[in-house]
C-alpha cells in the first residue's frame, strides 16, 4: 500500500512542493463556481483564465525567446475572425474553428516572422506595432468580412454552436484551455528548445556562435505562441458573441498581456498565471466600482504598476534576477 | 492645380510630423531610448494651451511663453525622476517604462479632463490665404513655419553653443564626455527638457487647428515613428526629410489612390524601411 503511494509520488516532479500553490489554485478554480453564483465574479475568473492563455502565449516568444512583440493583437484578432467566419458562413462548429483559428494565426506568424526576425529589440517592437495598425485598418475596410459593422454570431444555444446560457460552461472551458497553455509552456520550459530560447534571449550572438539555429527556434516559438494567442482570440469571440475590428484589434490588449507576463515574471512557467491573478482583479474591480465616477482609474493603476515593475523588478515576481 | 494643393498640404503636414520626429530622434541620439510617451506630452501641452485660453483668454501664440518653459521643466523632471533609473537597464525594461509612462499620462488626462473633445475657438492664426490659386490654412502654415524655426534653432544650438557641443559629445561617447568633465547626467536631463519643450511648441501650435482629446497622441506618434525611421534614427536632417516624405506620401496616396488606406501605406513604408534600410535615408 505504502509502496504503491510512493510510486505515485515518484511520478511527480522532484521538487513537487514548488507546484503546491499552483495545485491549490487549480483546486480553488475547480470548486469556485460551487460557492460563487454571481456572474460578475465568475466573469472575473474567466478573464483571469483568458489572460493566462494570452500571456502564456506571449511568454513563449516575448519571455523565453526575448522577442518583444507588441503586435500579438494581430493573432488574437485573426483567431477570433477565423472561427466566427467559419461558423457564420459555413456552419463549422467552433470546437473545430478554435483550432483552425490558432492554425491560421500561426500561418500568418510564419509570413511575418520570415522577414521581421532580422530585426532586434526596439526595431522588432516597432515593426510589430506597424503590423498591428495595418491589420486593424485593413479589417476596418474589409467589406467581405463585415468591415466596421462586424459579425454577430448566431444566437442558438447548443453544444455545437459553443453557446450556452449562463457562464458556467465557459468557465470550465476557459479553465481547461488555461491549464493546457500552462502545460505547453511547462513542456517547452523543460525541453531542449526552452534552453535554446533562453539562450537567444540572453545573448543572441553568443547563442548563434554555439551553433543554435536562431532563426528556426524563433520561428517555432513564434508559431506556438501565435497558435495559443489565436485560440484565445477564438474563445473570446465565442464568449462575447459579437466581433468587430475595435473589439478584436484593441491595441491595449497587446500591452496588457505583456504587463501580465511581466508582473509574474517573463520566461517562467507560472509567471503569467500569477500575473493574471494579480492584474485582472486590480483592473476589473476599480473599473466596476469607480466606473461611473472616474473613468480610466484601472489604466492609471496599470500604468503605475508597469513603470514601477520595469524599474524595480524587471524580472517579475517569480523570475530570477540576472547576475 | 489640385495636385499642387495636395503636395503643399503634404509638405505642411510633413513639417508637423518632422518636429515630433525631431524630438524623438534627439532622445534616441543622445541616450538610445525610444520614448513611447512622446505623444502624451504633445496631448498634455495642447491641454495646457487650451486651459490657458479657456480660463485667461490667452491666445495660443502667447501661451507659447508659458507652455515651452513648463514642458522643458516637465521633461527635465521626467528624466530626473524616472528615466535616470533605466538608462543602463535592458531594452526590455526601457520599452516597458516608456510604455507605462504613456498609459499613465494618457489615463490621468482621461480621468482629469474627461473623454470630451475640446477646441480653441478664434485663435489669431485662423483663416486661410490664397497664393496663386493654392489655398493655405493659416494655422497649419504657421505651425509648419514654427516647426522649421524649431529645426533651425536646434541645429544652431547643437553646433554653435558650448552646451550643444557637450550634448553631441555625450551622444557619441559617454566615457569620453565624462573624461572631458562634462556632467553627463545634466546633459541627459537637458536633452529630455529640450525634446519635451520642442513637443510643447508643436503642441501649442497644433492646438490652434485641431480638436483636443486624451487619445490624440497615437495619431501623431506613430507617423512620427515612421518619419524618424525613414529619415534615420538619431539624424536631425533625417527627421525633417522623413517627416516631409511621410506627409507627402500620406496626402498623395490618400488623394489619388485611397483615403482609407493612406495610413496603411505609411506603415508599409515604415516596415519596409526597417527591413531593407534600417539605418534610414540619412545616416547620422
Amino acid at each position: 500500500m505504502f509502496h504503491k503511494i510512493q510510486s505515485y509520488l515518484d511520478f511527480l516532479p522532484k521538487n513537487w512542493i514548488k507546484y503546491l500553490p499552483f495545485g491549490c489554485f487549480l483546486i480553488f478554480s475547480l470548486i469556485f463556481p460551487l460557492f460563487v453564483k454571481s456572474s460578475f465574479h465568475r466573469n472575473v475568473m474567466i478573464f483571469i483564465f483568458f489572460y493566462t492563455i494570452m500571456a502564456e502565449g506571449w511568454n513563449i516568444l516575448g519571455g523565453y525567446a526575448g522577442q518583444f512583440s507588441v503586435g500579438h493583437v494581430v493573432f488574437f484578432g485573426i483567431g477570433g475572425y477565423t472561427s466566427s467566419l467559419l461558423l457564420v458562413n459555413w456552419g463549422v462548429t467552433p470546437w473545430v474553428g478554435i483550432f483552425l483559428g490558432g492554425t491560421v494565426a500561426a500561418g500568418v506568424s510564419a509570413l511575418i516572422g520570415l522577414p521581421c526576425f532580422r530585426l532586434r529589440e526596439y526595431f522588432f517592437a516597432l515593426a510589430t506595432i506597424g503590423l498591428a495598425e495595418i491589420t486593424r485598418i485593413s479589417f476596418n475596410h474589409w467589406k467581405a468580412i463585415g468591415g466596421t459593422r462586424g459579425i454577430t454570431l448566431p444566437m442558438k444555444f447548443s453544444f455545437y454552436n459553443f453557446l450556452w446560457q449562463g457562464r458556467l460552461p465557459y468557465y470550465y472551458i476557459f479553465l481547461a484551455f488555461a491549464l493546457a497553455s500552462v502545460i505547453v509552456v511547462f513542456i517547452i520550459d523543460r525541453s531542449k528548445m526552452g534552453l535554446y530560447l533562453k539562450a537567444i534571449d540572453q545573448d543572441q550572438d553568443a547563442a548563434e556562435s554555439f551553433g543554435i539555429n536562431i532563426f528556426k527556434y524563433k520561428m517555432i516559438a513564434f508559431a506556438i505562441s501565435t497558435f495559443i494567442t489565436g485560440i484565445a482570440g477564438s474563445l473570446y469571440a465565442q464568449y462575447i458573441q459579437y466581433i468587430d475590428p475595435p473589439s478584436m484589434f484593441p491595441f491595449m490588449i497587446s500591452i496588457e498581456i505583456i504587463i501580465v507576463t511581466l508582473i509574474g515574471g517573463k520566461g517562467t512557467v507560472f509567471g503569467p498565471l500569477l500575473g493574471a491573478i494579480i492584474f485582472i482583479p486590480l483592473s476589473e474591480y476599480p473599473r466596476t466600482y469607480f466606473g461611473g465616477l472616474a473613468k480610466g482609474y484601472d489604466y492609471i493603476i496599470t500604468g503605475l504598476l508597469v513603470v514601477l515593475l520595469a524599474i524595480k523588478r524587471p524580472e517579475g515576481l517569480v523570475g530570477f534576477r540576472r547576475g | 492645380m489640385v495636385e499642387f494643393q495636395v503636395i503643399v498640404n503634404g509638405i505642411i503636414e510633413g513639417c508637423i510630423f518632422a518636429i515630433i520626429a525631431l524630438s524623438l530622434t534627439l532622445i534616441w541620439g543622445i541616450m538610445k531610448i525610444v520614448n513611447f510617451a512622446q505623444g502624451e506630452y504633445l496631448m498634455l501641452s495642447m491641454y495646457l494651451a487650451y486651459f490657458l485660453w479657456n480660463f485667461f483668454g490667452f491666445d495660443p501664440l502667447f501661451s507659447l511663453l508659458v507652455t515651452i518653459p513648463v514642458f522643458f521643466g516637465f521633461g527635465y523632471l521626467t528624466y530626473k525622476v524616472l528615466i535616470r533609473r533605466i538608462i543602463t537597464a535592458s531594452p526590455f525594461s526601457q520599452i516597458l517604462t516608456t510604455f507605462g509612462l504613456m498609459i499613465l499620462l494618457r489615463y490621468i488626462a482621461f480621468s482629469v479632463f474627461g473623454p470630451n473633445f475640446r477646441r480653441i475657438l478664434n485663435p489669431i492664426v485662423e483663416g486661410r490665404i490664397s497664393v496663386s490659386g493654392i489655398y493655405l490654412d493659416t494655422a497649419k502654415l504657421c505651425t509648419a513655419i514654427a516647426c522649421i524655426i524649431g529645426f533651425v534653432a536646434l541645429t544652431w544650438f547643437m553646433t554653435k553653443t558650448k552646451t550643444g557641443k557637450a550634448l553631441q559629445t555625450t551622444a557619441q561617447d559617454r566615457e569620453v564626455a565624462l573624461s572631458f568633465g562634462i556632467d553627463v547626467e545634466k546633459m541627459y536631463a537637458l536633452a529630455w527638457g529640450v525634446s519635451i519643450a520642442l513637443i510643447a511648441m508643436a503642441g501649442t501650435f497644433i492646438s490652434t487647428f485641431r480638436y483636443i482629446d486624451p487619445c490624440l497622441g497615437d495619431a501623431f506618434l506613430l507617423l512620427a515613428f515612421a518619419s524618424v525611421i525613414l529619415g534615420g534614427l538619431g539624424s536631425v536632417a533625417g527627421a525633417l526629410l522623413g517627416g516631409i516624405i511621410i506627409g507627402l506620401v500620406a496626402n498623395m496616396f490618400g488623394f489619388f489612390v485611397s483615403p482609407a488606406f493612406k495610413i496603411v501605406m505609411v506603415y508599409i513604408i515604415f516596415i519596409l524601411t526597417l527591413l531593407l534600410k534600417p539605418e534610414g535615408l540619412i545616416r547620422e
